[in-house]
């Protein structure tokens, strides 16, 4: 909307005029404010969304204070910048916010020509359709003719061309702004189905008048990795987030957890007690506390408490771990080694 | 004294005292400080881009698209280029604001008068109409249109059907779409003749009845031969044009000629909100014009229609055109809110999905920041031209 153009504008603006300090040291800035500033989505259940008192929860705004408990100790010392999928690579580009957690997917050229970088994956997602039940539709195969709301400036506006393109249909892109702009006009009938990841169909089915009518199709067109990003040249900072997502999931490999973090620092494990700092100097090596990930697990948890916190089968998102499991236990999740 | 031989001619000054020499110089520097300036923030950014790893150039407009546009005026695939979406979002923008201003002269004069009008229902209802658009914001009234008004129409298998041929549901108007056969030149050729012909004809009857006083009856004549030539060429060659009639299958309507939603919206809020002010503008030109030329054109007998026509608009417009071009600009910038409810203007599709899908934000953002330069630039000319055409010519 307006706010995306002026935004956009301003931080162009920004690229053009200021820009001296390119290769920034991210990590001292995020301590000198005492606070981190997070882009995140302008609202998507379970992912990034701000209740009526301003409190954001979701699994990308838990990744933003994973990130601020580690760097600065306290989870809550975070600013959210919430964002449009149009507006979100300007902003992290132009220095207006430290890292982005957008549900943003992570692709060539994205890594390679914008400029940014992505640290890992925090939710492994892949493209899907959802339609009226009514309709009696149950292929993807079967939407030739169709019209589908999408949302501007996503890798699902490419995907979708590419599938319809690939299955010879046609199909009548309508474009809208953000999410929660493509669930209503998925309400009101605009469209026939509504595209997006799979996980945000099930978070945007919530928000539909009648959610129970609405079903997803079984086809996922797209592999969408989904994970946090920064600026590319500040390597440091670049570090730091990975490894505090890394240090999340290799947690809850190996069995740490918000809960018995007391205990664990007391285990004879070696893994753990690198993990935890009580052993070995990873934190300081990061530009970080030794102890860095005990702020992150007593604050925030583990990968596996974020999930079933945010999206999991008790949420009324209602995802299952699948993909997103450990390598240990099926799934693909699998963090290199704290050593 | 007288015959000293030397005439009295004051000496040149200094240059540094010189005024003329002074303003070139401070001209020269101006020039070269803005050139200077310009030079640094290109350099900065070409430099800061790459440090940061960011790549820059316009190669990118050769690359595939890859995304599907809802409404394009020009062929349009996702297998073709940036450049290309560029072309689509530009020429939709056009579209929309040339419609825009052609329906909001055409309000914003009918408006103006009746604001003027000496039947008190008529003058009221244009005040209302004037203060109640002039005062919202646009934004809202794109929202009320589309999604208060538009929205609200039925799905397309319950669409309000016009005789079987067209359909109004929420997906847009469905029409017919007129299919072309060999032997339909002549109705173009037709058309083209009917207008050529009426033009002149227009122009001889302006100088007969300047020169003779006689009227003659350009207006029927006119429609007869500007209806008339076409229907002519479609009789003769046996009607060579076929219709394309949209019918319901699968999801949608397929074939025929549809007008999105968006577009209807956003022309409505932009015609609705920029007449609003046109009438005004209107109403003081008129007003400007000293009543005593109404009643010397009334008291030589014309009546009240031609009195308007020939004496009033022709120097009211003296006062309106400076104005009305603004905003005339104004609506066509104001067509990039076409972004908020997804009608695929420039702004959309190039600064929006274009810019999101290469990162070029600074290439594009410029590129398109010259269109509506361009843009306002050509309709500024084009309505000086005009108004040095009306202007009053002091003799």
């Amino acid at each position: 909307m307006k706010k995306t153009i002026m935004t956009v504008g301003l931080a162009t603006a920004g690229l053009v005029a200021l820009g001296g300090q390119a290769q920034a040291a991210t990590l001292d800035d995020v301590r000198d404010a005492g606070q981190l500033r997070c882009g995140v989505s302008t609202g998507l259940p379970g992912f990034s969304q701000p209740d009526s008192d301003g409190n954001w929860t979701g699994i990308d705004v838990d990744t933003c204070r994973a990130v601020a408990a580690a760097v600065l100790g306290d989870a809550e010392a975070v600013e959210f910048v919430p964002l449009t999928a149009a507006e979100r690579f300007t902003a992290l580009q132009s220095g207006e916010i430290d890292m982005l957690s957008r549900n943003t997917t992570w692709t060539t050229t994205r890594d390679a020509s914008l400029g940014l970088n992505f640290t890992g994956t925090n939710y492994y997602d892949g493209q899907g359709f959802l339609i009226d039940e009514a309709l009696g539709i149950d292929s993807a195969e079967q939407l030739d003719g169709a019209a589908v709301c999408v949302q501007a400036g996503t890798t699902t506006e490419l995907n979708l061309a590419d599938y319809f393109r690939a299955n010879d249909m046609e199909f009548e892109a309508v474009v809208v702004d953000s999410s929660e702009a493509s669930a209503q006009a998925f309400d009101n009938n605009r469209c026939d189905v509504l595209t997006s990841d799979t996980s945000q169909l099930a978070a945007l089915r919530t928000q539909l008048s009648d959610p129970d009518g609405a079903v997803i199709l079984p086809e996922v067109i797209s592999k969408e990795p989904l994970g946090p990003v920064v600026r590319q040249g500040d390597d440091e900072w670049f570090n730091v987030v990975k490894w505090v997502l890394f240090g999340q999931i290799n947690a809850e490999e190996y069995g740490i957890s918000s809960a018995n973090v007391d205990e664990m620092l007391e285990s004879d494990n070696p893994n753990v007690a690198r993990i935890l700092g009580t052993e070995g100097n990873m934190g300081e090596i990061l530009g970080l506390d030794d102890d860095f990930m005990v702020d992150v697990l007593t604050q925030i948890g583990n990968y596996g408490e974020m999930f079933e916190r945010n999206v999991g089968p008790n949420t009324p998102i209602g995802l299952s771990r699948g993909v997103n499991e450990l390598w240990t236990e099926g799934g693909i999740l699998y963090a290199p080694p704290f050593r | 004294m007288e015959s000293d031989g030397t005439p009295l001619r004051p000496g040149r000054p200094k240059p540094w005292n010189d005024p003329r020499v002074r303003a070139v110089v401070f001209q020269i520097i101006a020039a070269l400080t803005v050139a200077w300036v310009g030079w640094t923030l290109f350099q900065n950014t070409i430099s800061n881009m790459e440090s940061r790893g960011i790549s820059t150039g316009f190669g990118f407009l050769n690359s595939t698209a890859g995304f599907g546009i809802i409404m394009s005026l020009i062929e349009y695939d996702e297998t073709m280029t940036y450049g290309r979406t560029f072309l689509v979002g530009l020429a939709n923008t056009v579209l929309v604001s040339g419609l825009g201003i052609l329906l909001a002269t055409v309000v914003g004069f009918v408006m103006g008068v009746a604001r003027l009008s000496s039947n008190w229902l008529v003058r009221k209802v244009a005040l209302a109409y004037i203060e109640i658009f002039r005062n919202i914001p646009l934004l809202l009234q794109i929202f009320f249109w589309y999604f208060a008004v538009l929205g609200t129409l039925p799905g397309p298998r319950q669409a309000v059907n016009v005789g079987d041929v067209a359909f109004l549901s929420n997906r847009g108007i469905v029409l017919p779409k007129p299919i072309f056969e060999p032997g339909a030149w002549l109705i173009g050729a037709g058309l083209a003749a009917g207008l050529v012909v009426t033009f002149f004809m227009a122009r001889w009857a302006r100088r007969r009845q300047a020169a003779t006083g006689e009227i003659f009856p350009v207006l029927p004549i006119g429609t007869v031969l500007i209806l008339g030539l076409p229907l002519l060429g479609y009789l003769i060659q046996g009607g060579p044009v076929s219709w394309d009639i949209p019918a319901l299958g699968g999801f949608n309507f397929r074939g025929g000629i549809t007008a999105i939603p968006e577009l209807g919206a956003l022309l409505l809020a932009l015609t609705l909100y920029t007449a609003s002010f046109i009438a005004e503008i209107v109403r003081s030109g008129i007003e400007s014009v000293s009543k005593g030329q109404t009643e010397a054109a009334l008291a030589l007998g014309l009546p009240p229609r031609r009195v308007l026509r020939l004496i009033i608009i022709p120097q009211a417009m003296r006062v309106i055109i400076p104005p009305l071009t603004s905003q005339y600009l104004n609506l066509t910038k104001n067509s990039s809110l076409a972004v908020a409810i997804g009608y695929p203007d420039l702004v959309n599709v190039f600064m929006g999905t274009t810019l999101n899908q290469t990162g070029q934000a600074v290439e594009i953002v410029a590129m398109t920041m010259a269109v509506y330069l361009s843009i306002s630039l050509f309709i500024s000319l084009l309505m000086n031209l005009y108004n040095r055409a009306v202007a009053l010519k002091e003799r």
